[in-house]
Formats: C-alpha cells, structure tokens, sequence
C-alpha cells in the first residue's frame, strides 16, 4: 500500500515535469506552432496503450496457463487503463488534426487502426462486465485478449495497404530518428512520466480488483 | 489422429444431420439474404452504376451478417438436453469438437455466400461467370477466417445471458482485417485484374486464417470446460 502511495506521488513529479517540459522547455514549432504540443501527450498516450495491451496479452496467456487469479487481474486492469489511453490518444490525435490537417477524423491508416484496436478492446470489456461468474469471465477474457494481441499485426498491414496518410512513424521506425533534440527530451520525459502514471493505475485497480473478490 | 478425424466428422455429421432434419438455420438464413439485398437496393437507390461499384462491399456485407446470425447459432443446438454436458464429457483432445463445429459452419457459409453470389449476379446485373475462377480463391479465403473467430467466439457467447448482444460487438472489430483484404480482392477480381495483383492481400488472408484456426484450436478446450 505504501509502495502504491509513492509510486502516485513519483507519478505525478513525472507527469509535472513532462508539463513542464512540454509547455517550458520545448520550444515553439517552426511550422504547426504551438499546436505541435499536443505530441507530448499523444504519443506518450499511444506508448502507454501499446504497453497496456501487450500486458493484457501477458496475463491472458499466463492466466490460462497457471489459472492464478492474479494474472486475470493484470490483463483486466491493463485493459482498462489500455482503453483509456487509447481514447486519450484518439482524442488529443482529433484535436491536433483539425488545425493541422483541416479536419478532425481522416480515414487514414494508423487512425484507423488505433480506432479498431479500441473497439477490440471495448469489445473485451463489455464481455468481462457481461459474465458475472468470476472463473468463466477470466477463461472467456483471456481467450478475447488472445485474439485481439493476434489481431494486431493483422490489422496493421491490412489497413496500412488500405491507405496512408498519417506522417511516417518517427520513434518506432529502423534507423536514426529525425527528431530534433530540443523536441526529443521532452517527450522522453512525458513518455516517463505516462509510464508511472500507468504503473500507479494498474498497480491501484489491481488492488481494488483483489478488494471486489474479498468482499 | 485418426480417433480425432473420426470425433471431428462425428460432430460435422451430428450437425448437418439435424440441420437437414429441421431446417431451421438454411431456410431463415437464405431468406435474411434475400432481403438484405433488397435493404441494400433500397439504401443505395437506383442507379446502377453506383449499386455496381458498391457491389464488393455489398456482397461481403452481406456475408458477414449473414454469418453473424448463422454462426451465432451455432452452438444453440446444444442448449437442449444439456448437450453441453456431453461436450464436456467427451474424451480426448477438444479441438476436435471445434473443427468440427467450424467445418459445419463453413459448410453452411458457403451455402448462404453461393446463393447470395448468385442473387447479386442476377439482381445488380454483375457479370459472375468471367471471374468464378478468382472467386473461388477469395471466397474460402475469406469465409475460413470469419468462421474460425465466429466458431470460436459463438461457442464462448453461447453460454452468456447478453449473447445476442455481445456476439457481434466481439466478432465484428475482429473481422475488420478480414473484411478490408476480402473487399479489396473482391474488387480487384470484378474489375478483371489478375489475382496477382493482389498477392499481397491474400497473402494477409492466408496468414490470418492459419492464425485465426491455430488460435481456436489453442484455445477452445478453455471455453468448454467448467
């Protein structure tokens, strides 16, 4: 319980200086302006989702494997703050794109297929709210969450090939990234701080989940 | 592997069995089919020109609702008589029940897709016979796929109170790839192109059907036990 306590205080120092960062030591873009900002919440954002579900994936396997509860517990949490990250994602990615590109959803490859990993994975929590007994909920997510962390590279290709737009990746693409120092820090330090942020929530509805099962 | 072949057929056959006794699922679905062509003429319009272009999108819409029913039934069968139980109880390896289950279902799928083929062929004037050849290429293409994650998800909805809720809203984001690659071949394959224009995306369908499969027979015994 403390280490949970101080793991939100470190979170919120990470967060704090990725604001300050983002908005004090970033300088302004040369071409977007100060709309560019939104990066350091939307790709920070996207990161953590990515990081989400593939701990969804990691408790779906290892919940079907040892049938510890435990592991239900990490991929139904990671699953909710998953979601929430990739709405916060889809949102902020909205909010950029009206100014910079005119309007405010293209159907562009990766748009599209951020939307469609949503949807998965809304999907996958409408199922665990539908099943009330405990042990057929974690067998029947932890199949969902299989199918959804297969699907993701299926749905990659095939919507890249039905369309691009979106400008290149930039950190996870092979090679040298081309971005500028002076941009790249800042992100860093939201990229740290989501992912303490992150590790506070999943660590605190892990908690709450194994509360729910004792009461 | 010849006690599994046997147990899979054993399924197939018990399904197709009292399906072709009751008729319950060919007869609905082949009607639903029928409307939907005619929802979807109403939805467009009249003009032709337009209705043909639309035409792959159509078609697998159309299979893909299609199959929402058909494969959402698929395991009704076994609410009566606690056939469930003896699911359960069968010995040996339980991706044999699930082969089976889905070699019934693609049966069924390709019976609904042939006469919706043949409905869009005579409805929107689309010129079919050119192109049966590539057809039957993308076809079970697709239709594997969709019926390997439908199998596997109807099984699991089966047993849950929302289950004509929750079936579509798990199935169709799952279907999303699916459905993109077999519309873009599809239309390749109308306008006349050669299939290897498209390697690529059948390629993907390919890949995704080994997943989709592997994944089911993975992961069904999870879903059946209790």
């Amino acid at each position: 319980m403390k280490a949970t306590r101080a793991l939100g205080w470190l979170a919120v120092v990470g967060v704090a200086a990725g604001l300050v960062a983002a908005f004090g030591y970033a300088p302004r873009e040369a071409v977007q302006g100060n709309v560019q900002r939104i990066m350091y919440l939307h790709v920070p954002s996207v990161l953590t989702a990515y990081l989400a579900f593939a701990l969804v994936l990691v408790g779906s396997v290892a919940y079907l494997v040892t049938r510890r509860v435990g592991w239900d517990r990490l991929a139904a949490a990671a699953a909710e703050i998953g979601v929430l990250f990739t709405g916060i994602t889809i949102a902020s990615g909205s909010i950029w794109g009206r100014p910079t590109w005119g309007v405010w959803w293209t159907w562009d490859a990766r748009l599209t297929s951020t939307a469609v990993l949503f949807l998965v994975y809304v999907g996958y929590l409408l199922l665990r709210a539908m099943v009330e007994e405990p042990e057929a909920r974690a067998r029947y997510a932890a199949v969902v969450g299989i199918v959804g962390a297969a699907n993701v590279p299926i749905v990659h290709f095939s919507v890249y090939w039905w369309r691009a737009l979106h400008q290149p990746a930039t950190i996870l693409a092979p090679g040298k990234a081309p971005l500028a120092a002076s941009l790249g820090l800042p992100l860093a330090v939201n990229a740290l701080g989501f992912a303490l942020l992150f590790l506070y929530f999943l660590t605190r509805r892990m908690e709450i989940a194994r509360t729910e099962e004792e009461v | 592997m010849t006690f599994y072949a046997r147990r899979t057929w054993i399924v197939l056959w018990k399904d197709l069995l009292t399906e072709r006794r009751s008729k319950e699922n060919a007869n609905a679905l082949l009607f639903f089919s029928l409307l939907l062509l005619f929802l979807f003429q109403f939805a467009l319009g009249p003009d032709r020109d337009r209705l043909r272009a639309a035409v792959p999108g159509l078609l697998w819409l159309g299979f893909i609702l299609a199959g929402l029913l058909g494969l959402g039934r698929s395991f009704m069968t076994e609410d009566h008589n606690d056939c469930w139980e003896g699911l359960r109880l069968t010995p040996g390896d339980k991706s044999a029940i699930y082969l089976g289950k889905l070699l019934g279902n693609l049966v069924m799928m390709s019976g609904v897709e042939v006469v919706l083929l043949v409905l869009f062929g005579v409805f929107y004037d689309v010129e079919l016979w050119p192109v049966v050849g590539p057809l039957a290429v993308v076809l079970p293409l697709g239709t594997v796929g969709l019926a390997a994650v439908g199998t596997l998800f109807a099984a699991m909805t089966a047993q849950i109170r929302a289950r004509e809720l929750l079936f579509p809203v798990l199935l169709l984001p799952a279907q999303v790839p699916l459905l993109l690659a077999a519309v873009s071949v599809t239309q390749a394959v109308l306008l006349g192109q050669p299939l290897a224009d498209v390697a690529h995306w059948l390629k993907l369908l390919a890949a995704a059907d080994v997943v989709y499969v592997v994944i089911g027979v993975l992961t069904f015994e999870f879903i059946l036990d209790a």
